[in-house]
């Protein structure tokens, strides 16, 4: 006896799903929608703005925007010795943090991917993390107070007549606060790309009579090279596009500095055009990165 | 084809930018308000820190609350630190801020932009009690029309930490000099109009600059202005734009000397424990600011501003402030409302000849505002650039 299969009437919902479960495509692009608009018209269409923005220039009379095609602010950028100045101190700055992270972040890694037992892994993991649930600013007023000339780090130096480095034009306070304020963004994929190791390749190493220092420098490095490069990306263009700090820590200008500059005067353009710099340098370091493998380790 | 597609694309850009055209002129033509009726409920200002205090400050210092109980304006006030900042907040947003509180170096600025609108003075009564020596000034007027009303006049002084620097200073040489016991805690307000600052210091030094206007300078002027700052650099230990950085800056002996508003030094003598610091004039004189209120062009509370505009220049308001920011009050009745009866004497309210050498902020133009027709002088984007370079 054959029995009919009676179908519920399907609601508009259902036939909905049934069409969609026919064309994967259609899936696809509905999925994917949300963020390539925001990806395609808010990131890339910004960046087009400001690009234009930057063709633009000011009437030093008015102080309004010119809406006219000039390349004037880009030959200012390129024939002023100030743009370049800056540009390298910024970029010097950012690779003298990025080294320091990854030297001051490798062993607490290692410790953390290779040495420690799960439970004091899970509580260095907490303790890593915890700085990132501070505000920015908190972190970057709490170190001004530390710099600063009744702060904590003179009261330690004092008696071996030492002082600090202050907060006047002297950097290397700002080098101590960006390498505070990055070094979990070092430790993450570093802690990441050493638990991948196998141990068995260490053994082996030791086993063909490698002490220490030639296993890291024959296994251990070249396999942590790309979460390295990870890693440094964020301390790199962090370090790179920053202002507030600098602003609170140091009198020398950074590159983020004289954008601020620019947008207070205010001359739109100019600054616009000034973004454009640090924002091709970070181009550039992403291509190297991925080129090194960087966004396998992410 | 991805070639061509990446043409196409970069076609269609270019068109668009070049669609985008000229930027529009503003200043329609204006008429003026005949009268002013009820207000409409709220009011945003634009302010100098200190000006609309409304008792979160400290409890007694409030005329904003008796404002807001009379007219039923809400006021929404929000602080900046330069003139550069109060022009690029209001650039960036202009329909935001019905009033603004303007220096002479914003005014001009304000008024070009198109971006305030002329003021009526017959509908703000104080207006007539205004010190004659405040009216009808270029950067509040301009031919022959009012775009505010004048607030009140201070100067930019010389502030030092008396239990560090001893003698106490007469003048600005201190700040000025790189081989000075205070290098490297010399702090400096943060914004270009400070070259003023280094001119008014050439004005009496170097007589033979042939200085007479700091907002004037051509370019030998100029050049040895930004000398005596490239100078002073390396010995500075503080740009500060938020008073609150500058008062951190003497409270924890980071700066010892420095230029300032009077209102920090009475901020920094009234804590507990009190920071021990002095105040005075140079006598090669000082950079200042005569203040303007003016009102938005494009404000939908337009009856409200105009209270607003009255009740601030009002001689008992005016007086509150002048005493809590530490200038002379615009309103010459605001001297009999003082609560310091000498207050008016101390800060020449009335003593003209004291202003001879105090030069209000003012926008440098190519057009040398000091009247020469036989130079070129340094305009504002001059200054800018310089301030830049300096910073280094």
């Amino acid at each position: 006896m054959t029995s009919t299969v009676h179908r519920p009437n399907a609601g508009t919902a259902r036939r909905l799903a049934a069409w969609l479960d026919g064309h994967a495509r259609v899936r696809l692009g509905l999925l994917l929608a949300a963020p390539m608009s925001w990806l395609v018209l808010v990131y890339l269409g910004s960046l087009a703005l400001l690009f234009l923005n930057a063709l633009w220039s000011r009437d030093p009379f008015t102080g309004l925007v010119v809406r006219e095609l000039t390349a004037d602010n880009f030959i200012d950028i390129v024939t002023n010795p100030l743009y370049r100045n800056v540009t390298l101190r910024t970029v010097a700055m950012a690779v003298a943090v990025t080294l320091t992270c990854a030297v001051v972040a490798f062993p607490i890694a290692y410790y953390m991917a290779r040495v420690a037992s799960r439970r004091v892994r899970g509580m260095l993991t907490v303790a890593v993390l915890m700085p990132l649930w501070a505000s920015y600013l908190v972190k970057a007023y709490t170190w001004r107070q530390i710099l600063s000339n009744d702060g904590v780090l003179n009261w330690l130096l004092e008696p071996i007549g030492l002082r600090g480095p202050g907060l006047g034009d002297s950097v290397v306070g700002l080098w101590l606060v960006y390498v505070y304020l990055w070094l979990p963004y070092m430790i993450l994929p570093l802690y990441a790309g050493l638990e991948r190791i196998p141990t068995s390749l260490l053994e082996a190493s030791s086993d063909l009579g490698g002490r220490s220092w030639m296993t890291f420098r024959r296994v251990i490095f070249p396999l942590v090279v790309p979460a390295l490069v990870a890693g440094s990306i964020f301390t790199f263009s962090l370090t790179l596009g920053d202002y507030i700090a600098p602003s609170l820590i140091t009198t020398t200008q950074f590159i983020g500095n004289l954008i601020f500059l620019n947008f207070g005067v205010p001359d739109l353009p100019f600054a616009a055009a000034l973004s454009l710099v640090p924002l091709g340098i970070v181009v550039l370091y992403l291509l190297f990165a991925r080129r090194l493998g960087a966004f396998e380790a992410l | 084809m991805g070639k061509r597609r990446f043409l196409g694309a970069l076609g269609a850009f270019a068109l668009v930018a070049a669609a985008c055209g000229t930027g529009a002129s503003p200043s329609p033509s204006f008429n003026l308000p005949t009268s002013v009726g009820d207000g409409e409920g709220q009011l945003s200002v634009l302010a100098w820190p200190g000006y609309v205090e409304n008792g979160s400050t400290l409890p007694e210092v409030d005329w904003a609350t008796p404002f807001e109980d009379a007219t039923g304006c809400d006021l929404t006030v929000q602080v900046f630190g330069t003139s550069d900042e109060a022009f690029s907040l209001f650039s960036t947003n202009p329909e935001k801020y019905d009033v603004i509180s303007a220096s002479g170096d914003a005014s001009l600025r304000l008024v070009r932009a198109g971006y305030v609108q002329p003021v009526n003075v017959d509908l703000v009564p104080s207006y007539a009690d205004i010190f004659p020596a405040l009216k009808d000034k270029p950067y509040n007027t301009v031919d022959g029309v009012h775009y505010g009303v004048p607030h009140g006049r201070g100067s930019n002084l010389l502030m030092w930490r008396s239990d560090e620097v001893t003698p106490a200073p007469a003048t600005w040489a201190e700040m000025f000099d790189p081989d000075s016991p205070y290098a490297g805690r010399i702090s400096v307000y943060d914004a270009p109009i400070y070259i003023a600052d280094a001119a008014v210091v050439l004005m009496a030094t170097n007589p033979g600059l042939g200085i007479t206007n700091p907002y004037a300078l051509d370019e030998t002027q100029f050049a040895a202005v930004v000398d005596l700052l490239e100078r002073q650099k390396p010995a500075i230990g503080q740009y500060w734009v938020d008073y609150t950085k500058q008062m951190d800056a003497f409270r924890a002996g980071d700066a010892v000397i420095g230029t300032t508003w009077e209102v920090i030094q009475k901020l920094l003598a009234a804590e507990d424990p009190a920071v021990t610091v002095e105040i005075v004039k140079p006598s090669e004189g000082a950079t200042g600011w005569s203040d303007t209120w003016m009102i938005n062009s494009k404000t939908r509370n337009i009856n409200c501003a105009y209270k607003f505009l009255d009740h601030i220049v009002s001689p008992s308001v005016n007086a509150q402030i002048a005493e809590w920011f530490g200038e002379a009050p615009g309103n010459s009745k605001a001297c009999e409302e003082t609560a310091d009866p000498g207050h008016c004497d101390a800060y020449h309210a009335d003593d003209d000849a004291f202003w001879q050498d105090v030069w209000y902020w003012q926008t440098p133009e190519a057009e040398c505002v000091d009247g020469r027709t036989d130079a070129t002088c340094k305009n504002f984007d001059d200054w800018v650039k310089a301030w830049t370079e300096i910073k280094g």
